[in-house]
């Protein structure tokens, strides 16, 4: 049941990206954007990822799209216009895709609790997380004490971008606008 | 059910090659942000699928569950997404600022005007 809830949302949301690719209506694409990472957000709660699915539906379907749109209001411009010839992207894209699934049979099969990533550290974690740590939820746990150093960076990635953007939005003001900020 | 098997993986490729090649095929800068981030969410889901474990369930610890969900691949994607919204604002604010430099934001209409 499982298995199939997996493939039916799964084949939704590659149903999702081909009609981003094939929209010209630029509001179209954001508005479809903002439903394709909710879409994502059900499949991490089918695959066990509740804290992803929560930050994905908040994060990146709700900020990502307001921020997509507010710049689309600025801009102002709605539709795209196309230039290039699709067939050599179409080739080289696919030419990839083809070698990344030859490469993907060589993976460990999905769900498999003896895959490398499950075997190394993991099992410690979440160990620890009861006796060294008494928080119920592992990811928090990760997140904040065995791994605070990448909260840390990542705390400083967001700094970097919001000084940046208000060094390039702050000073000249562009028309009729009102600076989208993250 | 005892595996999903490798259709995840499949799917995950199907996602990124359509976002890369929107990034190659479109000249419209929002719709290449849309590619990219289009891309990122693929290599979440990458990421996620690694770390699914069959008949685990989500990792929080519950008095009689043994079984738990590689908890590792969810924080470095917490991460990742929230970096991800980071930057694609960063891309978004240069896009305001071409647009009041150029007053477009094609990229062809931008190389035939700077020359």
């Amino acid at each position: 049941m499982e298995a199939i809830v997996d493939f039916a949302l799964l084949a939704g949301l590659a149903a999702w990206a081909v009609a981003i690719v094939r929209l010209r209506s630029l509001f179209g694409a954001a508005m479809l954007f903002g439903i394709y990472s909710l879409h994502c957000a059900l499949i991490f709660v089918v695959l066990d990822a509740v804290d992803v699915a929560f930050t994905e539906a908040a994060v990146g379907a709700g900020i990502s799209t307001v921020l997509i749109l507010g710049t689309l209001a600025i801009t102002g411009i709605k539709l795209e216009v196309r230039h290039t010839r699709a067939l050599i992207p179409l080739l080289i894209t696919g030419t990839i895709g083809a070698a990344l699934i030859y490469a993907s049979v060589d993976m460990p099969l999905v769900g498999d609790p003896n895959a490398p990533a499950n075997l190394h550290i993991v099992p410690d974690y979440i160990e620890g997380s009861a006796t060294e740590i008494g928080i119920p939820n592992v990811v928090t746990s990760v997140l904040a004490s065995y791994r605070g150093y990448d909260t840390l960076g990542e705390v400083t990635v967001i700094f970097t971008a919001g000084v940046g953007v208000l060094c390039l939005l702050g000073r000249g003001k562009p028309k009729r606008s009102r600076k989208p900020r993250g | 059910m005892t595996t999903i098997g490798l259709f995840n993986y499949w799917i995950v490729f199907v996602l990124m090659m359509s976002g890369l090649y929107i990034v190659i095929v479109s000249t419209n800068l929002i719709k290449k942000i849309i590619g990219l981030n289009i891309f990122q969410t693929s290599v979440f889901i990458l990421y996620i699928s690694i770390g699914k474990v069959s008949g685990g369930t989500a990792p929080i610890l519950v008095d009689g569950i043994t079984l738990y969900s590689n908890p590792l691949p969810h924080v470095l994607i917490l991460t990742a997404i929230v970096v991800g919204v980071a930057t694609t604002a960063l891309g978004l604010a240069i896009v305001v600022r071409i647009h009041s430099a150029f007053n477009s934001i094609d990229e062809e209409e931008i190389y035939t005007t700077s020359d």
